[in-house]
């Protein structure tokens, strides 16, 4: 091996020769951001005419306007730090040697990109108060009439009430069926297998079926079947059936997945301690499983949370249902808006809280 | 009588024949090692012993009572017979106190006052009394090792089945779990110990086991298997562990 090795040509390493400032990139940033100032000007001039001639007049309107005239300028702060980059990557490479002018380049380079990050955002909303402002404010109007929103919100929050009423139960049931049916799908041995396919028949058709043909099946269909004990239910008790029985399928497979997940030693080392099935289950593989299902289950409750918009269809009034009414009433739409705040308002808190509360169950299993 | 008699076992996994035919017996307070090269059958017959896996043929006695077979209450059998695992297999999301305290609260049916007792004990012999309250990712390999012991123990069995149980250790953490099976043995508790630390076999065990193809190939004391063993695929497995200086 040595001669082999010795008679080779001498190899150099070659990463790249002496660096140069990044005056390009430099004057692209410097450009954009010039750009997007003149674009927030003029944006802020229309908003500013917008709001006087719709009336709102004095003092606090021109302090707006010189609030967002000056957050306009904030650019000026990440070009100025490209800037000071660039010159010293200049003055480096002028100094000839290799080492320091490649961390004033990288250093030049990263504060360009900052830069150019902080254009494209102003840019962004720029886009969107522009969108908003567009034909005489038409947008800004059907979508977010502030007078009509807050005249119809105690409304829309009463209505929303029951979309809050039918989740949260549907939570409760789907969180427990969910648990049966995949403890069946995963029913051991031969006196498990008519379980089984029990469990994954349901699986599949309820998965396969959309949720609001669901909805309407069992909220319309239901009543009309007349059979003594159901006919005599609330419209939201067979909309809160249609739904769990819907994102019950979903749920099953989620714990099902979580389980299988447990690798089968845990489940060997808890039989043999003596556990029975249901015992290693119970104790052993179903807590850990839950920890590897929260995120999913999260996910799906978020997904039936909006999907209480759809028992609309079967004539509860629930937030939808009502800013509906309220845009035929009006003509205007801001009541629907109302209700997707009111929608995004509730999911953020929870993925919030959750992670968090993973985050600290995980700090208490892992090693540090 | 043996106190477990195994009468020619077979097991497969579909078409792949992993003990054939295969008879052994261990005696009370006896010591039993089984060595012999990987995918052996090593593994499958200890999770035969207490019923992890199923046999195809042939019976096994323990006080001379079938314990293999349909019908055999495999819970019940499972209390008196404890197994520890290469890979420790302790339960992630219970503390050590936790992990030892289930099965005999559960299965046992102690009260959880008495099943605590019973583990700050064992663990305070074993010097992990410290540990109790920690959880199982926090403890080195060593350390997780001999909770799952004290776990077994924690069943009070008749018999112990060690499935090579340094394996996933660091040399330096080896001896720490052998000193436990070395005391144990000194208590006359009735072991099975599959292994690769041979010159521990032959430390602590009375009979050693040579497993080849699913079969007991040779057996018999330690100093004759180590010393002289008489057929061609001991000495050739013994020869090969020796010069990867691992006796």
């Amino acid at each position: 091996m040595a001669e082999i090795f010795d008679s080779a040509p001498v190899r150099r390493l070659n990463i790249g020769g002496m660096p140069a400032a990044p005056t390009a990139l430099f004057l692209t940033a410097l450009v954009l951001a010039a750009a997007i100032l003149a674009a927030s000007l003029y944006t802020i001039e229309i908003l500013r005419a917008a709001l006087l001639q719709n009336g709102f007049a004095g003092w606090w309107v021109f302090g707006l306007s010189a609030l967002l005239a000056i957050a306009s300028f904030l650019i000026a702060l990440p070009l100025a730090r490209a800037f000071a980059g660039w010159r010293d990557a200049r003055h480096a490479v002028k100094r000839n040697d290799m080492v320091a002018p490649r961390a004033a380049r990288a250093q030049a380079q990263a504060r360009c990109w900052i830069a150019l990050g902080a254009v494209f955002a102003q840019f962004v909303v720029v886009l969107l108060a522009q969108f908003l402002l567009a034909n005489n404010q038409a947008v800004a109007r059907t979508f977010f009439f502030v007078p009509l929103m807050a005249d119809t919100f105690p409304l829309v929050l009463k209505a929303f009430w029951i979309n809050v009423e039918i989740f949260t139960v549907t939570e409760i049931l789907v969180l427990v069926w969910g648990l049966v049916v995949a403890l069946a799908m995963l029913a051991p041995g031969a006196a498990g297998r008519p379980l089984r396919l029990i469990a994954s028949t349901y699986v599949d058709i309820f998965r396969a079926v959309p949720a609001v043909l669901m909805i309407y099946l069992v909220g319309f269909g239901v009543p009309l079947t007349g059979v003594p004990l159901f006919k005599d239910m609330s419209l939201v008790t067979f909309v809160i059936v249609a739904l769990t029985l819907t994102v019950g399928a979903y749920t099953a497979e989620i714990y099902r997945a979580g389980i299988l997940s447990i690798h089968w030693s845990q489940a060997a080392a808890a039989r043999s301690l003596g556990l029975t099935h249901m015992q290693a289950l119970r104790h052993v593989i179903v807590p850990q499983a839950v920890r590897q299902m929260i995120p999913p289950l999260l996910n799906e409750f978020i997904a039936l949370q909006k999907d209480t918009a759809l028992v609309s269809v079967v004539g509860v009034i629930d937030a939808f249902n009502q800013s509906m009414l309220i845009a035929t009433n009006h003509y205007n739409l801001s009541a629907a808006t109302s209700v997707a705040l009111l929608f995004i308002l509730i999911s953020i808190p929870q993925s919030h809280l959750l992670e968090r509360m993973m985050q600290r169950d995980r700090a208490r299993l892992r090693a540090r | 009588m043996a106190f477990i008699d195994i009468r020619d076992i077979s097991k497969r996994y579909g078409d792949l024949p992993v003990i054939n035919r295969l008879s052994l017996t261990v005696e009370e307070h006896q010591v039993v090692s089984i060595i012999g090269p990987s995918g052996s059958g090593k593994s499958t017959l200890l999770r035969c012993i207490n019923g992890l896996e199923a046999i195809d043929d042939g019976e096994i006695l323990v006080h001379g009572e079938r314990v293999s077979g349909p019908g055999v209450d495999v819970n019940a059998l499972r209390r008196d017979i404890g197994i520890v695992f290469q890979g420790y297999n302790l339960f992630p999301h219970m503390s050590v106190l936790g992990n030892v305290t289930l099965a005999p609260v559960k299965v046992l049916k102690l009260s959880k006052a008495a099943a605590e007792e019973r583990a700050m004990a064992l663990l305070a012999r074993f010097g992990l009394a410290d540990k109790a309250k920690e959880y199982p990712d926090r403890l080195s390999g060593g350390q997780q090792q001999r909770v799952a012991i004290v776990r077994a123990l924690a069943m009070d069995p008749m018999v112990l089945l060690l499935d090579e149980i340094t394996s996933a250790l660091d040399p330096e953490l080896v001896s720490e779990v052998l000193g436990i099976v070395r005391k144990l043995a000194q208590d006359g508790m009735t072991m099975v110990l599959a292994t690769h630390e041979m010159g521990f076999a032959r430390e602590v065990s009375n009979k050693v086991c040579f497993l080849c193809d699913g079969a007991v190939h040779e057996e018999g004391t330690p100093e004759r298997i180590f010393g002289h063993p008489t057929r061609e695929r001991t000495r050739a497995f013994l020869s090969s562990i020796r010069d990867a200086k691992r006796i």
